[in-house]
């Protein structure tokens, strides 16, 4: 009788409650509609095709002024969406290759581009204004399936007053770093969780080819190497010469970070001090190049081109060091007086080109890991 | 029972399938020798045996430490007793980056132990072990605290009466009451250690790995879906495992308890022993939390030119982080807010929903569905997120650059919260009231407002508290999917982070310090929240 009862009670409950949610739902799905269509423009059809939407990663940083000069010049509005680090947005890409989440793709670098060009995830475009970038980043010139957009070196950084105080010169280059006075000193990071990581160990394949890397390696782990998993952890705990591993009484006067770091910590010091806390090897440096493609089966090509376009201009390219910390690559673009008084100039960084780079990549991941982190 | 499994085979059990589905077919047929062939690697099963070896290590210690808390917070009144429940739950939102460097600052080089005793346990499994306590400390005081509050201490003190010890009376009647809460708890204490990311890869370094960590590589980084799809099913299996072990537990325990309003049970500690008590559980939480968080507040404030609110103040400025954000950091928490909001609404409703129909009915189907919904919990965030990006990408389910996917994401995390807390409390309610309020003529909404609301109120607000506090602190599926013009606090502050600079580091540690703030103000303004019925029955 009471089982009976309760059954019935039950029956009788759910649907009420079920009402109550299925409202929810429903209102949360009306709001979910308004968010899509009315961010930015009045949300018709026609207007969409005013959206440009450009696929990045985390790192991907521009003034709201400048992009708002790109609408007055072109009428199309920008939506960034960023998801993840480099290597994980363009995962993403790959994933969604065919119905991809936007117009343009900005961020994969020579490390990556073999990846990216081999899954065929861009429609080839030649920017306007190409000829105005340099030519020796231009690794795709052939196809223009991808435009370089800036480049930036990962070279190892060094905490000046360290070595001031100890009254060592600071290291310059690959074969210093594995002397008996700097023993003990450097910080990188795990080449299979972190880009700066990645490039250095490059840079060293780059340096002593592929047969003679790993015995540098051996050297620098018996020289005392520390190995952190990401950047973050790296440059703003161990990294006794930034404002974040001094608070932190970072004890490696050595880390593995960018040419463009000393500028940082001078323009986000306050006040600003005369000269840059940190310095850079200039003889260790691999250089990164970024690139930006039109995805294929975009919804808005026409606006996709125009952004490529944009993103090559004078006007987007003097503003991108500032935001991003990266080198323009269009001739005659201004470097901000920043980098060009507290940066450092790397003349000869090592490269490797992005086919070995594919080829041998997790190879390569796999035997470091298993000479460093053993 | 309709609508939560709607819920979980549209956003969580499609989306995994298909990922899974896509690392292990190849030409269109199953692959099953690839399971194999990874479970034969030693790196898998080195990663595989220290990820189970330090989740029981964890659970274990935070039961040891934080039961007796529990106890305090449930029977003792103390100064600042609410203040201290809500602050002890803000580590459960903290971003794992900032927690980190928290732990660094106390274990680390020149930290607090390296100072007073040379001790650093950066690096090692010491140091992972008890960010996992600090992280579940809350976990453990909230679930099992929560129903200790309500438990009739009457009960003991009749069998007290009829001669049973103190010891007997605590075992035979209030322990046996207590089990189903702390086996809950124990359960997400180790689904969470089990599945840590943050944690591991921050103060682990590179030498210590766990499933998640991998699957996050292989997954993101390597592009390698056949692996990530085998350890997921190693995953999954794992938890599965665990979780049947859990229902094998707490299967007949939950009986129908008296409840009371946990107002009456707590007084004020008598005696030297237990004031001892609780001063040593307030030590532990000194020590354990507040210490760590105080070292964030301390280098938020810890400005260029001595102490100050230099770095609060770049907050506000639209060129904070240089153009990372097209809007002032500072608007971060208004989007942290209305999301978190969004995801609690989302969980109470599919979680309350399957919590009252797992009440109702019994038999292997429910149990299976209770299991299922356990799941999201051990199924790693990247996971889901690519799942997300593979699957919902047709209209009408064209979800991939909505910000509702935010919500969602933090809400299938948020379920299984909720239905935890629910379920013991909502079990414990006599049945034959229900039935006595039916005969006297109430409808069943009536029956349920009058009988069952008053006595869970406690639990939702309990359980709405974590799923707010989860949405609030969530990081992993958020980092996919969140617009630089409407980024989330955790999300800002990983990106703070990730730049060079003095300017940088301070503000992700003022906006975690304001991550802290908003969640224990949330938490205290839910624990004050009283109808004007208190919960007499």
């Amino acid at each position: 009788m009471s089982t009976t009862k309760r059954a019935r009670t039950s029956g009788r409950t759910l649907p009420t409650r079920k009402l109550a949610v299925t409202a929810l739902a429903a209102a949360l799905g009306v709001s979910t509609l308004a968010a899509c269509g009315g961010s930015g423009d009045s949300g018709s059809g026609a207007k969409n095709s005013k959206v440009v939407t450009l696929v990045s990663h985390d790192s991907f940083a521009a003034s709201p002024a400048v992009l708002k000069e790109f609408t007055k010049e072109t009428g199309y509005t920008v939506h960034v969406l960023k998801s993840g680090d480099a290597g994980a947005a363009l995962n993403q890409e790959i994933l969604s290759k065919g119905s991809p989440r936007g117009d343009v793709f900005f961020g994969v670098d020579n490390t990556l581009l073999s990846r990216a060009l081999d899954n065929e995830l861009f429609t080839p475009y030649q920017a306007k204004g190409l000829d105005q970038v340099d030519s020796g980043v231009q690794l795709d010139a052939a196809k223009h399936r991808v435009t370089p957009i800036d480049s930036g070196d990962l070279c190892v950084n060094y905490d000046k007053k360290y070595f001031a105080d100890h009254k060592i010169a600071p290291p310059r280059s690959f074969d210093d770093l594995i002397k008996p006075q700097y023993k003990n000193l450097l910080v990188t990071e795990n080449v299979a969780t972190s880009s700066p990581g990645l490039g250095f160990m490059l840079g060293t394949v780059a340096k002593y080819g592929s047969d003679g890397w790993q015995a540098y390696w051996k050297k620098l782990k018996a020289n005392g190497v520390k190995v952190d998993d990401g950047w973050e952890q790296a440059y703003n705990n161990d990294f006794s010469g930034s404002a974040g591993g001094k608070k932190a009484k970072g004890d490696r006067p050595l880390v593995v970070s960018y040419a463009s770091s000393p500028p940082a910590e001078v323009l986000y010091a306050k006040p600003q001090p005369k000269t840059a806390p940190t310095g850079v090897a200039t003889s260790t440096c691999f250089r990164q190049i970024e690139f930006a493609g039109l995805l294929d089966g975009a919804r808005n090509e026409a606006g996709g081109k125009a952004l490529i376009d944009f993103l090559i201009s004078k006007k987007f390219q003097e503003d991108m060091p500032l935001n991003m910390f990266v080198d323009p690559v269009v001739k005659g673009a201004k470097e901000p007086a920043v980098f060009t008084e507290f940066g450092a100039k790397v003349t000869a960084p090592e490269t490797v080109a992005p086919g070995t780079i594919a080829k041998n990549r997790d190879q390569w991941v796999k035997s470091w890991s298993s000479i460093v982190l053993k | 029972m309709a609508v939560p499994f709607a819920f979980f085979a549209v956003f969580f059990a499609y989306p995994v399938t298909a990922i899974v589905g896509r690392g292990l077919k190849a030409d269109g047929s199953w692959q099953f020798g690839r399971i194999g062939d990874v479970l034969s690697r030693p790196d898998i099963l080195h990663i595989l045996w220290f990820t189970s070896w330090q989740a029981c290590a964890s659970t274990g210690l935070t039961l040891l430490i934080a039961l007796p808390g529990a106890y305090v917070f449930a029977r003792f009144d103390f100064p600042c007793k609410q203040l201290l429940h809500a602050v002890a739950t803000v580590p459960f939102v903290l971003p794992t980056v900032v927690v980190g460097t928290a732990f660094l600052a106390l274990l680390g080089r020149g930290g607090l132990l390296d100072q007073l005793w040379g001790v650093r346990l950066d690096t090692t499994v010491w140091a992972i072990l008890l960010a996992h306590v600090f992280f579940n400390y809350a976990v453990v005081v909230r679930t099992v605290g929560g129903l200790w509050a309500q438990l009739d201490p009457r009960q003991e003190e009749a069998a007290r009466v009829l001669g049973a010890s103190r010891f007997a009376a605590w075992r035979r009647v209030t322990l046996p009451a207590l089990t189903p809460a702390v086996a809950a708890a124990a359960l997400m204490v180790f689904l969470f250690t089990f599945t840590s990311f943050g944690v591991v890869q921050i103060l682990g370094g590179p030498t210590f790995s766990t499933l998640e960590v991998e699957i996050y590589r292989e997954t993101a980084e390597l592009l390698d879906l056949p692996t990530a799809a085998v350890l997921t099913l190693v995953q999954f299996a794992a938890v599965g495992a665990i979780l049947a072990l859990h229902a094998w537990t707490v299967r007949r325990r939950e009986t129908a308890l008296s409840l009371v309003d946990p107002a009456q049970t707590a007084r004020r500690p008598r005696g030297a022993a237990q004031w001892t008590l609780v001063g040593g559980v307030l030590a532990v939480i000194t020590v354990l939390i507040l210490l760590p968080l105080g070292v964030l507040v301390a280098r938020s404030l810890d400005g260029p030119g001595g102490y100050g609110f230099t770095f609060y103040r770049a907050l506000q400025s639209q060129g904070a982080g240089g153009g990372t954000f097209l809007v002032p950091p500072v608007a971060a928490i208004w989007n942290s807010v209305r999301y978190a909001l969004a995801a609690t609404g989302i969980a109470l409703a599919v979680g309350g929903l399957a919590a009252a129909a797992l009440t109702r009915r019994a038999g292997r189907l429910v149990r299976g569905f209770d299991a299922l919904l356990m799941l999201p919990l051990g199924v790693s965030a990247v996971t889901v997120g690519f799942g997300f990006l593979i699957t919902l990408d047709k209209p009408p389910l064209d979800l991939r650059s909505s910000w509702i996917l935010v919500p969602l994401a933090q809400a299938l995390v948020g379920v299984p919260f909720v239905v935890r807390t629910m379920l013991p409390v909502l079990r414990a309610v006599d049945g034959r009231l229900r039935e006595a309020a039916a005969v006297l003529g109430a409808s069943p909404l009536r029956a349920w407002r009058e009988v069952d609301l008053p006595m869970v109120r406690r639990a939702l607000l309990v359980a709405a508290g974590f799923a707010f506090a989860v949405s609030l602190g969530e990081f992993g599926a958020t980092a996919f999917i969140a617009r630089p013009d409407n980024p989330t606090l955790p999300v800002a502050v990983a990106r703070l982070l990730g730049r060079a600079g003095e300017l940088n580091y301070g503000q992700a540690m003022a906006l975690s310090t304001i991550l802290m703030l908003v969640c224990a103000v949330s938490l205290l303004v839910l624990e004050r929240i009283r109808t004007e019925r208190s919960g007499e029955f």
